[in-house]
Parts: structure tokens; C-alpha cells; sequence
């Protein structure tokens, strides 16, 4: 990221090195002071700044939905926001997703299902599937592929991610 | 990234202020700006970020149609009720793009504004006219499958690739924005540029200028229209060719026509002339391949993306068909 050469290119435009300034993030109900430079994403933020890795970083780029994440229950890619542009929000990561030592319905349906072979996606596919059942635009089988399309699975437990994502429809699972 | 320092305007003047700092951007959903901060391609050495703006309202106008705030969220857009009643094709055409959660970060505004996804515009170690003009353009004698086959220029091939926009141009859209002179409106059609020899233009929009709002006429053509995507993947890709059709019709015969094509330059594509070709036709497929022939007139192709010409055309004919049946 921040490497001297690129410290010193923009030096020569910008006298001042911007800051880091402090940021509040609410994750998973807690309230955290950070200080962050504003290029820090909300994905390294969670990973780097507060140790939270259940948010994986697939891509960096918006392509593979591995940073999926809840915003104000909402799916979005961490890594294509940045963390100064979110404060006040409520963010939910897969760490916030059980409650009193109970998983998460769809991350026992996950289990359930066999939904998963190496699980690096399966945090974000989880988010996903939660935040789609709130969003309450899916209805149908193909609606599902579509909605859900977002969240690449390199193993391709596609099939049985489905039958996690109409359970969840179903049961009307979302946060 | 490269480091750059941060504001956040909470009006519009003072978003149009601090964009004019030396190598300042405008930052609102940022799945366009970020991603290509990342790879270097775009460098901005200070953000403003207008996400804390009120812009984000969709609502019903004086003229009988709506506006869209430039912050609202496309998908909050799409979603909409006012949009998904009254201008259908409005709605396909933008959940035919990006995935859900791009959707529900990126916004109306920053939609227009996206760039290419040609893939030498990516890659910093190639030549690219857009990107550093005058450095020559990789993609003409390189691999160029995706690119555009109507109003190129010898500098650059690139298309626009929103979804949305193609919509816009064919519910002929204004877009409203304020500069340092104060405010104007931009019809659609003269939003986006043709790369000429200035193809590191995208737009019109002045750089102190911030969109405000996109405003669509009453006629929606909520009965017949079609928003057609052929890409290589079902969901989540970038159009090859993409269709934009909406049909007045009286009993089979077409009172007015409106057909923009997506995915082969750079803006969306739309001749007037040739949808002329259909007022007073019968809604049929021999009238419908006329037009798509009449569309395709002067269009020319790199090698790679030579079959888009054809597949156009057959876009065409099949997206008014099933605008005709709707
Ligand atoms: C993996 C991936 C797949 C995608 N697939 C598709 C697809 O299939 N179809 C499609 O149409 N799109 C697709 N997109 C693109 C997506 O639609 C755009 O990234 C998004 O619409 C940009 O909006 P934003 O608010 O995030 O813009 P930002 O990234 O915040 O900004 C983009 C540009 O617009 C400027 N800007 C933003 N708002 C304003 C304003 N109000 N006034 C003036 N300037 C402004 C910014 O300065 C910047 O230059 C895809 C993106 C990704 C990452
Ligand atoms: S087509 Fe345009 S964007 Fe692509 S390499 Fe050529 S100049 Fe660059
Ligand atoms: S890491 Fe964010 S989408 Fe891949
Ligand atoms: S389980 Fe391995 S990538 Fe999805």
C-alpha cells in the first residue's frame, strides 16, 4: 500500500501527508475508536485494525464478494469502501452473526448442507444470503442465481449454497 | 494506494469548492473510483467525499416525470416504486448490471460517471490514449473482443460500460448539474463524448462540476419495452451488446420507436434517423431487421469483436420483438 515511493510521489503535489484522524466504526453492536488514514478500507479496517479475519479478502476489487459484509443490513464489498465514509453505520460481519454460543441459522444451514469444500468464501456467502433474505427482493429459484451471483465459490459448492439460500427464504432467516 | 487526504462536503457548494483543489475527485459509492485507485489507473491526491450530501431523493416532478438524486443508490432505484411502475426498463436495465451488493453501494450519479473496462485502460504497463493521452492505443491491434464498433476514432475503441445509462438514453433522461458558473442541464444524448482525439474525455461534465440529479420525462413506455443483456455469463458481466427498446404501439402498428444500444461505443448508441424507419410500421420482424440494419450502418470491427456487428443486429430485432409481446 504505502510504500515510500508512493509516499514521496504525492509529496511533490501535497505538501502535507494526510493524518491518520480517528474513526468510529460500530461492528457487531461495538463501538470502536480507530486511527485510520482515509485510504484504509472497511475490510482492512475489520482485518488489520481490529483483528477481526472472518471477513476474507479475495480479490480487493468488487469481483468476488469474499469481503461481503452488512451494512446497516445491506450487502456490500468492504474492500471497495472506505472506512472514513462509514461512520455512524452499523456494520455486521460473520463474527456478529451468533448469538449466546448459537450459530446463526444460515451458518448452521451452511454446516447442514455441506455448503462448503475450503470455506474461504463461506463468511461472505453467508453475509450474502442474510443480507438477501433482508433486502426481500428474492423470490424465486432463478431470482436466488441471480441475487446471489455476487459471491464467487472457486470450489463450486454452488448447488448446495442454493439449498442454504432457499432455506433461508423459506424460514425468512435474515439478521 | 496511493496516499491522498480526505473531506467530507456536506452541501453542494462546498463540494464544488474543494473539487477544484489541484488533483481533487469526487467520491460517492466509490466502487468505480477505489477500484481503480488501487491498480493506479486513476490517482486523485485529495477525495471529497458527497455520500453526506441530501442528494439521495427519488421523487415525482412538476412535468409529470421523476427525479432521481444523484446519491441515491442504485438499487434503492431500481427498487423504487415510482421506477419500477413507471419506467420498467429503467429498473432491468440497472439491476442487469453490477451484482447486489455493488448495487447497493454505487450510486445514480457515479453510475454516468464510471469508466471503461477496456482491458489496456487496467493495465498501467500498456499504452492507452484514455489513460495517458498521447501514449498511443494498445487495444486497436491488440485484443479487442469487448470493444466498441461505432463511432471510434483512430486513438481510441473503448465502450462505456453502464447498464443503466443505456436506459437513460432511451427514456431521454436530463442530467442537472452545478458548477462554479452556476447551474445547467445536460440532455442525456450530449452527456457522454466519442473518443475523437480528446479520448481522455469521458463526459461533458466539467471537472467542478458535480451531478445533482437525473431527471426522467412522464413518458415511461411502461407497456412495451425491453432491456436486453447478452454477455458471457449469465449474471454478473459486462454487456457484449445490450439493447435498450421501447415501443408506443397502436393496435400492431408503432406510433414511436426508442432503441439504444449498449456495449459497442463509446456512449450510449442511439440514431434517430433509423428509429424513424419504424413510426407508422407494422410491428414485424422484416420491419424490425430493416431498422437493426439501418443501426448498423458504418459500423466497423478491430478483428476480435467483428461478431458484435452481427449479433447487434440480431439484438435488435430480438429485443423489439419482445418489446412488441411484452
Ligand atoms: C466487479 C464489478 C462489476 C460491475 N458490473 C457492472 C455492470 O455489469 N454494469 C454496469 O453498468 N456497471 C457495472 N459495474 C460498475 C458500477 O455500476 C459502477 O462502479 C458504479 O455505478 C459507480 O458508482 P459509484 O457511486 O460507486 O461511483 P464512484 O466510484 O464513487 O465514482 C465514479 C466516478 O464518478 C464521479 N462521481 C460520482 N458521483 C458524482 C457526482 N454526483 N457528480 C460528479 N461526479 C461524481 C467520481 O468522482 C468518480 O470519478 C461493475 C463494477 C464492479 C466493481
Ligand atoms: S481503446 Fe481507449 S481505453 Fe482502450 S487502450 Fe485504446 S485508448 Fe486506451
Ligand atoms: S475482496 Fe471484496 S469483492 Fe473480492
Ligand atoms: S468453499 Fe472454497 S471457495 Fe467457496
Amino acid at each position: 500500500m504505502n510504500t515510500e515511493n508512493s509516499l514521496q510521489a504525492t509529496t511533490a503535489v501535497r505538501p502535507q501527508l494526510p493524518d491518520t484522524r480517528t474513526v468510529t466504526l460500530r461492528v457487531n453492536g461495538t463501538t470502536h475508536q480507530l486511527q485510520l488514514a482515509p485510504w484504509t478500507s472497511v475490510l482492512d479496517a475489520l482485518r488489520e485494525h481490529l483483528q477481526l479475519t472472518g471477513t476474507k479478502k479475495g480479490c480487493d476489487h468488487g469481483q468476488c464478494g469474499a469481503c461481503t459484509v452488512l451494512l446497516d443490513g445491506k450487502r456490500i464489498n468492504s474492500c471497495l469502501t472506505l472506512a472514513v465514509m462509514q461512520e455512524n453505520k452499523e456494520i455486521t460481519t460473520v463474527e456478529g452473526l451468533a448469538k449466546e454460543g448459537e450459530l446463526h441459522p444460515v451458518q448452521q444451514a451452511f454446516i447442514d448442507h455441506d455448503a462448503f469444500q475450503c470455506g474461504y468464501c463461506t463468511p461472505g456467502q453467508i453475509c450474502s444470503v442474510i443480507g438477501m433474505v433482508n433486502e426481500g427482493k428474492a423470490k424465486t429459484l432463478d431470482d436466488i442465481r441471480d441475487l446471489m451471483s455476487g459471491n464467487i465459490c472457486r470450489c463450486g459448492a454452488y448447488i448446495n449454497i442454493v439449498k442454504v439460500a432457499q432455506e433461508a427464504l423459506e424460514k425468512n432467516t435474515g439478521l | 494506494m496511493r496516499p491522498f487526504t480526505f473531506t467530507q462536503a456536506q452541501d453542494v457548494d462546498t463540494a464544488v469548492q474543494e473539487v477544484s483543489l489541484e488533483g481533487a475527485k469526487f467520491v460517492a459509492g466509490g466502487t468505480n473510483l477505489l477500484d481503480l485507485m488501487k491498480i493506479d489507473v486513476m490517482s486523485p491526491s485529495h477525495l471529497v467525499d458527497i455520500t453526506q450530501i441530501a442528494l439521495e431523493t427519488i421523487e415525482e416532478t412538476e412535468a409529470g416525470g421523476i427525479r432521481l438524486g444523484a446519491l441515491a443508490k442504485n438499487a434503492d432505484t431500481a427498487y423504487h416504486e415510482l421506477v419500477e411502475t413507471r419506467y420498467p426498463l429503467l429498473s432491468h436495465a440497472i439491476l442487469a448490471g453490477a451484482t447486489a451488493q455493488l448495487r447497493n453501494m454505487a450510486t445514480d450519479g457515479g453510475n454516468l460517471l464510471q469508466r471503461t473496462r477496456c482491458y489496456y485502460f487496467y493495465d498501467t504497463q500498456t499504452p492507452c490514449n484514455k489513460r495517458e493521452p498521447g501514449s498511443g492505443c494498445s487495444a486497436i491491434q491488440g485484443y479487442n473482443r469487448d470493444l466498441a464498433i461505432l463511432g471510434t476514432s483512430e486513438h481510441c475503441i473503448a465502450t462505456h460500460p453502464s447498464d443503466m445509462c443505456v436506459a437513460l438514453a432511451a427514456l431521454e433522461a436530463t442530467v442537472h448539474v452545478t458548477g462554479k458558473n452556476g447551474e445547467r442541464a445536460i440532455p442525456f444524448a450530449d452527456f457522454h463524448r466519442l473518443p475523437g482525439d480528446t479520448p481522455h474525455l469521458d463526459s461533458n461534465l466539467q471537472p467542478d462540476e458535480i451531478i445533482t440529479s437525473i431527471e426522467l420525462p412522464a413518458k415511461g413506455f411502461a407497456k412495451h419495452y425491453t432491456y436486453l443483456k447478452l454477455r458471457d455469463r449469465a449474471s454478473y458481466a459486462f454487456a457484449l451488446v445490450s439493447v435498450a427498446a421501447a415501443l408506443e404501439l397502436e393496435g400492431d402498428t408503432i406510433k414511436e420507436a426508442r432503441i439504444v444500444l449498449g456495449g459497442v461505443a463509446h456512449k450510449p448508441w442511439r440514431v434517430p434517423e433509423a428509429e424513424a424507419l419504424l413510426q407508422g410500421q407494422k410491428a414485424t420482424r422484416d420491419n424490425f431487421r430493416k431498422v437493426a440494419e439501418a443501426y448498423l450502418q458504418g459500423a466497423q470491427g478491430f478483428g476480435h469483436n467483428d461478431f458484435k456487428i452481427e449479433l447487434a443486429k440480431r439484438a435488435i430485432v430480438r429485443a423489439l420483438e419482445q418489446a412488441t409481446n411484452r
